[in-house]
């Protein structure tokens, strides 16, 4: 059973925006604590160039597979180009923007 | 090995059912062939087992099979996590062992689930759980019912996850969530540095730990299984060597776990009629183990070739094991000692089965052996020589592999015939080793002497029966082995030559006497002749002499009675008185022979 790697449906997606769907599981203080975080992170860094999409894979096992979620919470980034992700809670930004690609590494060495 | 299979499932039903009996755990059998008995019923229910070693030991092997026969013998459907093989290559690797896990899946009893983790392009920040992947488990489970699920490898995971305090808290979780669950999980774990796996997994499945080996000594590589654990259950403790063979995993527990062969009076000829006198009366007992020992070019293989002419003339099937000979070269030199095995081969009673001991290890030997003997269902098996087994293993290992085979050949009644090339006459240490587990033991000498070498067979032991306890001469003829009585007299032992000398000159000795007697007898007839003739004659002089007398006696009797006649008429003539007594002249009776 091969799994694949399609985005999912994106509705009002620009071009060159960022297409980020957000998978958490239960409505834990984890998952709330990642969505939160991940809204404030777009809205700091991205500017409305992005679509967040929010998934709880308990409501939808079928996205487990398809988009190779193992751990909970997951931010997988599908545009643009490579699929990258980062899990976890998000509470680290400079992380998450560099586990996205939004910062590169140096700019991380000289703002740590 | 379907029957071996089939007899470890039920035995492993039974064991099952008196464990629950008795309150002890409830076991899951595994199904594989040796494990079973190992574990004393199987893996744990309900609980996971960690199965680890190094690379290329057969964990990944040993958890399909345990999925591969929870199907198909104990009906239990199963799930595949897989971490580091595709599902087609998982496919395609246990193909060759006769597992097709397409059409289980197709059939709903398997689900093969490959979860691909990379690190690439993964960032961790902050805390995080794995209901993702718990989620795609339990969702594998319930589409089919899976009873046991197999997650290979999970310490893959630490190589995804940086952050493995957060990892072992899931882990911990995951083992807990599969025992609310109540299947049966086989988890497999790379070996460490200096620890089972690689990252502790050990630490988290308390419940069984079993080990995997893959050393290689002398050349030759032996997979070896140890339970290292198994809470709330007794359990065997050795390392037993395992073998990946065509049928899957064999687990060879180095000793049978009980005595009980079955025990036959039952006799079966050995070909050699002299031999079977020897014996007592008939031959070897039916299932028992004869090891026969000898130098080189003794005869043993003949012996052995005999053996099994007499089991295919009675229409039972032989098996012969040879490691120095190819099935031609055995045909025709026993066609030269006049025992013709090509019509049994020809006839489907005898099987050769001709390998160089180099060619397996000594476990595959044994597991090689086991199977054919399955197959073949043979009255007899032959190895010749087991002696050859040496060049592969160390003693203590080639005696351990005997004994499995003798306990295997006595379980199933087979009676077993084994040669032992001796370096010199003595028996070297493997016949010692092995000696006690067998029945009978023949031994094949040479003398040397009078410029010749002579085979003498003798009866080392023989359990249970009546046996001689003289030597024998072993003669190779143009009509297979006879065994002839040794000379045993004044001038000691003899045999071969010496022993025809011997013979011989008895025999000369014999004819002298005869003459002799012959002579004297002659002379005493012809002596009787001539005292017989004497003996005539003389009597003939005495009747002579006795007629004569007679004749005189008859002329004076005549004159006497004229005479008395005379005087009788003188007297009348003269009135004289009548009471005058009669004449008594003596009477020579003509017949004096008979007296």
């Amino acid at each position: 059973m091969s799994e694949g790697v399609a985005a999912p449906e994106f509705v009002g997606s620009g071009d060159g925006s960022h297409q980020l769907t957000l998978f958490v599981s239960g409505g834990s203080d984890l998952s709330a604590r990642a969505i939160a975080n991940a809204r404030r992170l777009c809205e700091m860094h991205l500017d409305g160039r992005y679509h967040l999409s929010i998934v709880d894979i308990h409501e939808d096992p079928a996205a487990v597979r398809t988009s190779r979620v193992r751990a909970a919470p997951t931010l997988v980034q599908y545009r643009p180009l490579p699929v990258r992700r980062v899990v976890g809670d998000l509470s680290d930004t400079d992380r998450v923007l560099l586990g996205l690609g939004i910062r590169a590494p140096t700019d991380v060495s000289r703002t740590r | 090995m379907v029957t071996t299979q089939a007899t470890v499932t039920k035995r492993s039903g039974a064991t099952i059912e008196s464990a629950v009996r008795r309150g002890e755990l409830p076991k899951t059998p595994t199904g594989i062939s040796g494990l079973d008995e190992v574990t004393r019923g199987g893996l744990p229910r309900g609980r996971p087992t960690l199965v680890c070693g190094p690379a290329g030991c057969g964990k990944t092997l040993l958890a399909l099979e345990f999925l591969v026969r929870g199907i198909t013998e104990f009906d239990e459907p199963g799930v595949m996590v897989a971490f580091e093989e595709s599902a087609e290559d998982l496919i395609a690797n246990v193909a060759s062992l006769g597992f097709d896990l397409n059409q289980f899946t197709a059939d709903g009893q398997l689900v093969i689930d490959h979860i691909k983790v990379d690190a690439t392009g993964t960032k961790e920040t902050g805390e995080w759980d794995l209901d993702g992947l718990f989620l795609r488990l339990g969702a594998a489970i319930d589409k089919v019912g899976a009873k046991r699920v197999v997650i290979d490898t999970i310490e893959t995971l630490f190589g995804a996850f940086s952050n493995t305090a957060v990892l072992r808290f899931e882990l911990r979780r995951l083992f807990g969530w599969l025992k609310d669950r109540g299947v049966t999980t086989v988890i497999t774990g790379e070996r460490g540095d200096g620890t089972l796996t690689r990252y502790g997994i050990e630490e988290y499945v308390s419940d069984c730990v079993i080990v995997l080996d893959h050393r290689v000594t002398e050349q030759t590589s032996t997979r070896r299984l140890r339970i290292l654990k198994y809470r709330g259950s007794l359990h065997g403790t050795n390392e037993y060597p395992f073998l990946i063979a065509e049928t899957g995993i064999s687990v060879l527990p180095i000793t049978s776990p009980a005595l009980l062969h079955i025990v036959s009076t039952e006799r079966v000829s050995t070909g050699v009629a002299r031999l079977d006198a020897m014996l007592g009366d008939g031959g070897f007992y039916k299932g028992s183990t004869v090891l026969v020992s000898g130098t080189a070019g003794t005869g043993k293989s003949t012996l052995a070739a005999h053996f099994c002419d007499a089991t295919c003339a009675l229409g039972d099937r032989a098996l012969y094991f040879a490691f120095e000979e190819s099935e031609g070269e055995i045909l025709r030199n026993m066609a030269s000692v006049g025992i013709d095995l090509k019509q049994w081969v020809d006839a489907g009673l005898l099987r050769f089965q001709c390998t160089r001991p180099n060619l397996l290890g000594l476990e595959a030997h044994l597991f090689a052996m086991q199977k054919l003997v399955g197959e073949f269902d043979p009255a007899v098996v032959i190895l010749d020589p087991v002696s050859d087994l040496l060049r592969i293993a160390t003693e203590p290992n080639v005696a351990a592999m005997l004994t499995r085979q003798v306990d295997f050949l006595k379980a199933r009644g087979v009676t077993g015939l084994f040669t032992s090339l001796n370096s010199d006459a003595q028996a070297n240490q493997t016949d010692h080793q092995i000696a006690s587990l067998v029945d009978t033991w023949l031994l094949i000498e040479t003398a040397a002497g009078n410029g010749e070498r002579n085979r003498t067979l003798s009866l080392l032991k023989s359990r249970g029966m009546a046996h001689s306890n003289q030597i024998r001469e072993f003669l190779l003829t143009s009509h297979g082995v006879e065994l002839t009585d040794v000379y045993v007299g004044p001038h000691g032992v003899l045999t071969g030559s010496a022993r025809e000398a011997q013979e011989a000159r008895e025999r000369s000795d014999e004819t002298v006497r005869l003459q002799d007697l012959e002579q004297l007898r002659g002379k005493l007839a012809r002596r009787r002749e001539s005292v017989e003739a004497q003996t005539a004659t003389l009597w003939r002089e005495l009747q002579d002499e006795a007629d004569i007398v007679g004749r005189s006696v008859s002329q004076g009797s005549t004159g006497d009675e004229n005479r008395a006649s005379q005087r009788v008429e003188q007297g009348r003539l003269r009135q004289a008185d009548a009471d005058e007594p009669e004449g008594t002249a003596p009477v020579l009776d003509g017949n004096v022979r008979s007296s």
